[in-house]
């Protein structure tokens, strides 16, 4: 695999960039490295966050600079961490699909050619990978899906999409962690919070689980 | 201890902080004053920790009602100020008696104030942050922007420590309707573009971006790419042509190409842009962002 491409965004703020790709490999390394480096502890560090091919480094630069930075991911680089050594979850998440709760199971299905049956089939076949999180708190960008019933978004969002609500958009499925508006298809909602402020964990899910979607 | 009531509550009265940083990776957007730069000088007029939270006031000022004595403090955007209809002025600590009403008038610049008062605004800290980020309603006073007959509490009282004002400070930034902000690199030819083009604050801007109109970004500049996470201050230019600079509530990822990002010395002076305000860019170094930080930093005395 090429080594990353250290990018500066600014003076508060670098970035890693791999592959721009959506590969499981290259988002685990992204997962690995985001992982020694919030390890490192190094001061001035405000955030890690790793993305589908990318570690951004989010800083204070009152403390601490690129260059300082740089320095520390190259020496990482030079002995990466193996993603194996990376603990990932397995994390099972109950789903009721169709009906009132996933209103667009219907339309994935005639997409896909095949039965709302078989639709549930295939999202809840195998684990997902969770790439990254983003767009709202808690909100896990998770797949690959199954090519036959990776329906692109809506063309026009819903102006409300239910807390739990699981959705597709293309090779994508997540589960929206509050009611907002949004674009995803949405076969499926499940009762599990995936962020809650008060608890011990506020979020269920993080980059590098495993979900196995689980139809009850 | 309830201590002051909002008697009106201005356009989008907010509390803000530094902001809820350690959580982008959960997809948790920052938010924090806009404005760092007049939030930390305001606290610092009273000896408040720099963390503590202040209001921050958009473009119509609110009337707020202090319940006991307190001392507060007004930094940033210039309005006309009264305390029981008498002037009073902004960036000096000013004592208010129980029962005073705080009233904001005429907006003379800029389009942000903040609001210290003694010993911080006590809303309840949501992941190690008192700031209001609106869209999710999460943090600050029940998640949202102040209104009418909200009452709101104030923290433990400081003592010492403080400025009585701040008019010796001379290099406060100047808050006119129209701009240069310094921006960093990313794609050149992008950045060239921004350097060049004349841009006006859309009225569609908000704490999350801001839309700037003008000078269209060069053709089939960039599609949609995979998502990666963005820094406050970046410009992203998106396939419509229309750049947007990415505010404290942005979300923590997006998919546009990142033309270039404003440096961190001058994000209080995009903070004070109001929609229709113009705006010009001039890229600069990270020697120079590194410069421009130091001095302001001299000036609020940091420690």
């Amino acid at each position: 695999m090429t080594p990353g491409q250290v990018v500066a965004l600014g003076d508060s703020c670098l970035a890693i960039r791999f592959e721009a790709t959506i590969d499981p490999a290259v988002n685990a390394r992204c997962v690995a490295l985001a992982w020694s480096l919030e390890h490192l502890a190094m001061r001035g560090v405000r955030d890690v966050v790793p993305t589908y091919s990318a570690v951004t480094i989010h800083f204070d630069p009152r403390v601490t600079d690129c260059e300082a930075l740089r320095t520390k991911v190259d020496a990482l680089a030079s002995v990466p961490v193996a993603a194996s050594a990376i603990d990932t979850r397995l994390i099972e998440v109950p789903v009721r699909y169709g009906g009132e709760c996933g209103p667009d199971l219907a339309a994935v299905a005639a997409f896909g050619r095949c039965t709302e049956a078989e639709v549930v089939g295939l999202h809840t076949a195998a684990p997902y990978r969770v790439f990254m999180l983003g767009f709202l708190p808690g909100f896990a960008y998770m797949g690959p899906v199954d090519a036959r019933i990776a329906m692109p978004r809506l063309e026009t969002p819903r102006l409300k999409v239910a807390a739990g609500s699981v959705g597709i958009a293309g090779a994508q499925t997540g589960i929206y962690p509050c009611e907002t508006p949004g674009g995803w298809r949405i076969i499926g909602r499940t009762a599990l919070s995936l962020f809650d402020a008060t608890r011990s964990e506020p979020f269920l899910l993080r980059a590098g689980d495993r979900v196995k979607f689980v139809a009850v | 201890m309830a201590a002051l009531s909002i008697v009106r509550p201005g356009m989008l009265t907010t509390v803000q902080d530094r902001g809820r940083w350690g959580y982008q990776s959960s997809g948790v957007p920052v938010s924090g004053a806009l404005d760092w730069f007049s939030h930390r000088l305001a606290n610092r007029l009273l000896g408040n920790d720099a963390g503590a939270a202040t209001l921050e006031v958009t473009l119509m000022g609110p009337q707020l009602r202090f319940e006991r004595e307190s001392a507060f403090a007004v930094a940033g955007a210039e309005f006309r100020l009264t305390l029981d209809d008498t002037s009073v002025q902004m960036n000096e600590r000013v004592e208010a008696r129980a029962g005073s009403l705080l009233k904001f008038g005429e907006r003379l610049h800029g389009a942000r104030a903040y609001i210290a008062v003694d010993g911080g605004i006590d809303v309840p800290e949501v992941l190690g942050s008192r700031s209001t980020h609106v869209l999710t309603g999460m943090g600050g006073y029940q998640g949202r922007a102040l209104r009418t007959g909200d009452v709101i509490e104030l923290g433990e009282k400081r003592s010492g420590g403080f400025f009585t004002h701040a008019r010796e400070i001379t290099s406060r930034p100047l808050f006119l309707p129209h701009g240069t902000l310094r921006i960093i690199a990313v794609d050149q030819r992008l950045t060239e573009y921004l350097t060049v083009g004349r841009f006006q604050i859309s009225p569609r801007s908000d704490r999350m971006g801001y839309r700037l109109e003008g000078t269209a970004s060069p053709a089939a500049a960039t599609g949609e790419l995979i998502s990666t996470a963005v820094p406050t201050g970046a410009i992203q230019v998106p396939p419509s042509g229309e750049p947007i600079l990415l505010m404290n509530d942005h979300a923590t990822t997006g998919g546009y190409a990142i033309a270039a990002v404003v440096i961190t010395a001058d994000l209080p002076l995009a903070g004070q842009l109001a929609p229709g305000d113009r705006v010009e860019f001039e890229a600069c170094s990270l020697e120079t962002a590194g410069e421009a930080l130091q001095q302001m930093e001299v000036v609020l005395g940091a420690s």
